[in-house]
């Protein structure tokens, strides 16, 4: 059961099976233990940026393929959705409406991208998709009329979403359960259900034609895997979940812009969370995420806690001063960078072989 | 009698440098053919065009008959033309057993199946396993191939062309550099291919007391060109094999 559930790719590794656990037990169980919108709204992020990490690693960990247009199909799901609900009204038919006119632009432009450019070196790719994906995120500025410009679009999603839903919600362990926890656990499965349909497909027959084009093109078209097609593939499959984590995003948001899905900064984290995670490890995406996000948003606390205990200290007071967070963010992925090369799933699953 | 393979009038030039000169051969079905000639001589690059790696100048290709130049390499690959590389061409960090499995599963057409779970296909892992077997690296098989010594790696790299099950068989250079006692696991693996009757085997091979062995027939090329075919001993003992290719043999 089990072992279907996860696609025979098991974590391979006690101390990756109990990070595992931990983090999914966590995020399950978040409102109960973490009261408060803060963290209810990083456990979110972290789930969709599972979502979106695995379906970056499906293409840049399983395929070797690289691409900077990642978040511009985050964006198209993020903005499918937005523009859906706002011109349709908050309903769910405008979601599907929204989310399936999406999937179906981001199948249209992956395909176009994929076979253009599948043929060309590997640099002049990811420079096409740099190229693409700037192009895209001016078009949605410059078309303000439908994405709301660089102010975005503030959104309203159907009743059930909303945190007024219902008017008397019901308690439970001292939890109010309205629209807002109902939407949490809406996306809480929902990222379950993607997250193993991916683990599934990395691990399919197909899913191993990824990795053999990855290991060696040459080698796989002489084996008789027309490469071509298997890459396309890959591209679209990958520009589709990242599509729907976009869609996610809209609607946990309330809210789409292009900072929040198009900016080159979530570019940047995307590759770090990947790269933190272990590439080539479905799992490395809920590590690297989770690791990721919640540095990004408490590491700044815990430095204001470490500034106010070492105030006496000169020069140590200054170096954990809260401003200085992105400092250490930046060092602390340095290390674990030049630590982990193989990333923390890796060197997890690297570790349990040696000490069998 | 159509041939299983034959190539007409086949041409590469790489800017001024004609590598394959018109070289027009044809292999008859269950023979044995050994392509001898020095270092440089276009032997590797004869097979490149045949298996389609290399798009041909001039000239073509033929399987059974047809025509089959304007296939790709993958194509050509489902069509029953087999390889195996001269360089060591394997999945590196792959396992042993995934690389023979890859190609298992690409002669069982499977490729493409996104929704079940690759390590469900027992048929496809047991038949990986045959293979394996046959070329004594079960012991190995969890190990990743580039952690292989080299003899382990070319006996891999035939072993993937076996997992093919192709009609054509193209050995290029299969025991170079294997120490003495492994070269005959090879060696037995091509008498056994040789004893099916039914496969077409090219084999490149320097070894001269392995190709008077095994082959039914020899070619010889020089310069890109054919410029010897026949009866083993009788192409080993002509002047122009004694002179282009034993002679620098000699001398080395
Ligand atoms: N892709 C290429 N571009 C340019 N020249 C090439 C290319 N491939 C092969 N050649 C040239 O073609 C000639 C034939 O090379 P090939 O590798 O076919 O020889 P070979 O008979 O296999 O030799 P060896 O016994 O050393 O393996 C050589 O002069 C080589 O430099
Ligand atoms: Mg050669």
């Amino acid at each position: 059961m089990l072992h279907r559930l996860l696609s025979g790719d098991l974590p391979r590794s006690r101390v990756l099976a109990v990070l595992l656990i931990l983090i999914v037990a966590g995020l399950f169980l978040v409102p109960f233990i973490f009261p408060g919108a803060k963290a209810l709204d990083v456990a979110a992020k972290i789930c969709i940026f599972i979502v979106l990490v695995a379906s970056f690693d499906l293409l840049l960990g399983y395929t070797g393929i690289v691409s900077f247009a990642h978040t511009m199909f985050f964006g198209i799901g993020a903005y499918g959705v937005a523009i859906a609900l706002t011109r349709l009204g908050p309903t769910w038919t405008a979601v599907a409406a929204g989310a399936g006119l999406a999937l179906l632009v981001s199948l249209a432009l992956s395909l176009v991208i994929g076979l253009f450019s599948l043929r060309v070196k590997a640099m002049f790719y990811a420079m096409i998709t740099l190229a693409v994906a700037t192009a895209f995120q001016t078009l949605a500025s410059q078309l303000s009329d439908f994405t709301g410009g660089e102010d975005g679009l503030s959104i309203r999603v159907p009743e059930l979403l909303t945190s007024a839903f219902p008017e008397v919600p019901r308690l439970f362990l001292g939890v109010a359960l309205n629209g807002k926890i109902i939407s949490y656990y809406l996306l809480a499965a929902t990222t379950v259900v993607l997250f193993l349909v991916m683990l599934r497909i990395v691990n399919s027959p197909f899913g191993r034609v990824l990795q053999a084009i990855r290991e060696n093109e040459f080698r796989a078209e002489a084996l008789g895997y027309k490469t071509v097609i298997y890459r396309t593939a890959s591209n679209v499959l990958s520009a589709l979940f990242a599509t729907l984590a976009g869609v996610l995003l809209a609607l946990w948001l309330h809210y789409n812009g292009p900072d929040t899905s198009l900016s080159f900064e979530i570019m940047i984290d995307l590759l770090l969370m990947v790269v933190i995670g272990g590439m080539g490890t479905m799992y490395g995406s809920v590590v690297g995420a989770t690791i990721f996000l919640l540095a990004q948003n408490y590491l700044q606390d815990l430095m204001k806690v470490a500034s106010r205990g070492l105030s006496g200290v000169p020069v140590l007071r200054d170096l954990v001063h809260p401003d200085r967070w992105l400092l250490w963010l930046g060092v602390l992925f340095i290390l674990s960078v030049y630590r982990f090369p193989a990333g923390i799933v890796g060197k997890l699953r690297m570790k349990a072989v040696v000490k069998p | 009698m159509t041939f299983a393979l034959e190539t007409r009038e086949l041409t590469i030039r790489f800017g001024g440098h004609v590598a394959v000169n018109a070289v027009s051969c044809g292999f008859a079905p269950g023979t044995l053919t050994a392509i001898v000639g020095p270092n440089g001589a276009g032997k590797t690059t004869y097979f490149n065009l045949i298996s389609g790696q290399l798009k041909a100048s001039a000239g073509s290709v033929h399987l059974q008959g047809h025509d089959i130049s304007g296939l790709s390499a993958p194509q050509r690959s489902h069509k029953g033309i087999g390889r195996a590389f001269q360089l060591t061409n394997l999945f590196p960090n792959l396992s042993v057993m995934e690389n023979i499995r890859l190609a298992v599963q690409s002669r069982a057409g499977m490729g493409l199946n996104m929704w079940s779970i690759w390590s469900s296909h027992k048929d496809l892992i047991r038949r990986a396993e045959e293979v394996l077997e046959t070329v004594a690296l079960t012991a190995k098989r969890d190990l990743a191939a580039a952690a292989l010594p080299h003899g382990d790696q070319r006996k891999l790299e035939v072993a993937i062309l076996m997992a093919l099950q192709p009609d054509i068989f193209m050995f290029d250079e299969p025991t170079a550099g294997m120490s003495v006692d492994e070269v005959p696991v090879i060696l037995d693996l091509i008498r056994g291919l040789k004893t099916q009757g039914d496969k077409t085997i090219l084999l490149v091979e320097h070894k001269m007391d392995v190709v008077r062995e095994l082959a039914d027939r020899i070619i010889v090329l020089h310069n890109g060109a054919l410029v010897a075919d026949g009866d083993p001993a009788e192409v080993i003992a002509s002047p122009i094999v004694q002179e282009a290719y034993l002679g620098i043999e000699v001398a080395k």
